[in-house]
């Protein structure tokens, strides 16, 4: 198992680490059994997200998949970052090795889970576009072995 | 910045008596053990040379050695041996530890779900540590084998191996240790301990990789394993890898000649190891504090996940190894941190560190300076330190 350089460089020097008080949107997926925890963070102004941050728990793809996740949406519409999917993440690292397919998952669903806190926020139903499989433990043992 | 080469459980340098004792197989004494002509007896010569030795170090004779191509192999072997003989009398218990090698928990598995074997994996509690008692009150009429390694891989805890020998022929009961990790660290004398089988493996003791042996005691009967020359006896069928083989043993012969001195030296810089990293805030030593072998340091960081401490550890030179998931390709943490009841979620974070007498003090308080900061880098964008901080 080997990590791309675009994996190497976004775990090395990842990209919107951090929080954002007030944050118009926030998610957190995965957990901490399986190893991977993803909290993601929007600021959104209309309809566009300005700024977004994330905080994960996790292996060096954990860590770079969010990363890349949030440069995919920083500046897109809501409507854009529902659009996005963990095989867009995966080609944008120039690839994963196989059994951490599930970390570039776990980054689509973060964007999604902050998307639908978004919309519950404002006192509106989550599109159906938010609501994603989920990630538990046995979708990680199916992955694993 | 220092290079750092912490991971010496994993595999060592070759050390220049073992080079030393391969290099003339390679180019003047290549003839085939088995060739009746003067190279071949001359190789032949080496084979037995170090055969001889290897049973010298082990208080063996040559004939209870069988050369394998590694520790795995002879884990398998010892597992095939002991099969072999429960087949004729009935017997197919077997008993071994929860945080045993997967070469032995593997091949267990693999025989229990043929339906040729029953297995009891004994706990290994907090410390690490099999208990005798537990063992005396695990065996049953039908049991086959006994298997216990001597130190653990990835906590390195030493366990009572001579006690659990004695229990095992007390009561009549084959007794195999995977000793990888120990030979070459800590005294081994397969009689005095009460050791019926043994594996161990070149590389843990700077020897060279892919060659190991079984010791098998006389009075068991081994079964063949590898079908084909009459190669080890007709045991083990394969011409033999004698340039492994005599650098095993130079390596092996270099190391126990100098175990007290090595052990002193690996043992104070694994002591500030410990001392420096048990200062770093919800972190834990896994394994016995004291009945532990000299080069093995384990520890858990709570909020943080092995494998990205890993690859920030090498960016910074330092190479080390982790019971984490993530680095094996599984995403379950390691079964040996299980094993002593830690959580997933604190498995996940595990570091081990494990040193040689080639590594310096100068690399250990390299080691304590860089840690600290790349832990605390990781945990500062960890959801879990988050809470773990807010005391959720």
């Amino acid at each position: 198992m080997a990590y791309s350089s675009t994996v190497m460089e976004h775990f090395t020097h990842p990209r919107n680490v951090g929080k954002i008080d007030g944050a118009d949107g926030v998610g957190e997926v995965g957990n901490a059994k399986c190893g991977d925890i993803m909290k993601m963070y929007l600021k959104i102004d209309g309809d566009v997200i300005t700024d977004v941050k994330f905080n994960t728990f996790g292996c060096g793809a954990a860590i770079a998949t969010s990363s890349m996740a949030t440069e995919l949406i920083k500046g897109k519409t809501v409507g854009e970052a529902l659009t996005l999917t963990n095989k867009a993440v995966v080609e944008a690292l120039d690839g994963l090795p196989a059994v951490k397919l599930h970390c570039s998952v776990l980054a689509e669903e973060a964007v999604k889970a902050a998307i639908a806190d978004y919309y519950i926020k404002n006192g509106q139903e989550p599109p159906p576009e938010t609501v994603t499989a989920g990630h538990d433990c046995d979708e990680c043992d199916i992955h694993g072995h | 910045m220092l290079n750092v080469y912490a991971d010496n459980a994993a595999t060592t340098a070759v050390s220049q008596a073992a080079l030393a004792a391969m290099l003339p197989c390679f180019t003047a004494g290549y003839g085939n053990p088995s060739s009746i002509h003067t190279p071949g007896q001359e190789a032949a010569a080496v084979l037995d040379s170090a055969r001889e030795r290897l049973g010298k170090l082990l208080n063996a004779s040559p004939r209870e050695i069988y050369f394998t191509g590694g520790g795995t192999e002879a884990d398998n072997w010892a597992v095939y041996i002991a099969a072999a003989i429960g087949a004729k009398k009935n017997k197919r218990h077997f008993i071994s530890t929860r945080f045993e090698h997967h070469a032995m928990l593997h091949t267990l598995e693999k025989l229990a779900k043929k339906g040729d074997a029953e297995v009891t994996l004994l706990e290994v509690h907090e410390d690490g540590l099999v208990r005798p008692g537990e063992l005396a009150a695990a065996i049953r009429e039908d049991t086959a084998l006994v298997s216990v390694m001597y130190a653990n891989n990835e906590i390195g805890t030493l366990q009572p191996i001579p006690q659990l020998g004695a229990i095992c022929r007390e009561r009549g009961v084959l007794f195999h240790t995977d000793a990888v990790q120990a030979v070459g660290h800590v005294p081994i004398d397969v009689k005095e301990q009460n050791i019926d089988l043994l594996s161990l493996s070149g590389h843990k003791f700077h020897g060279p990789k892919g060659v190991g042996a079984l010791y098998c005691r006389s009075a068991v009967p081994v079964a063949s394993f590898i079908e084909g020359g009459a190669q080890e006896r007709g045991k083990r069928a394969g011409t033999e890898n004698v340039p492994g083989i005599a650098g095993m043993v130079a390596a092996l012969e270099d190391s126990c000649g100098h175990m007290v001195a090595n052990s002193d030296k690996v043992s104070a810089l694994r002591d500030r190891l410990i001392e420096a990293l048990s200062q770093i805030p919800r972190g834990r030593l896994n394994g016995h504090r004291e009945k532990r072998l000299p080069g093995i340091v384990n520890f858990c960081f709570e909020g943080i996940e092995g494998e990205s401490l890993l690859l920030r550890l090498d960016m910074a030179g330092i190479s080390a190894s982790s019971g984490s998931a993530c680095t094996s390709g599984s995403l379950d943490p390691s079964h040996v941190l299980l094993a002593l009841g830690l959580p997933h979620e604190i498995a996940h974070g595990s570091l081990r560190l494990s040193l040689s007498e080639y590594n310096t003090p100068a690399e250990m308080d390299y080691v304590i300076e860089t840690l600290p900061g790349i832990i605390q880098l990781l945990r500062d964008m960890s959801p879990v330190w988050e809470r773990i901080e807010k005391g959720e």
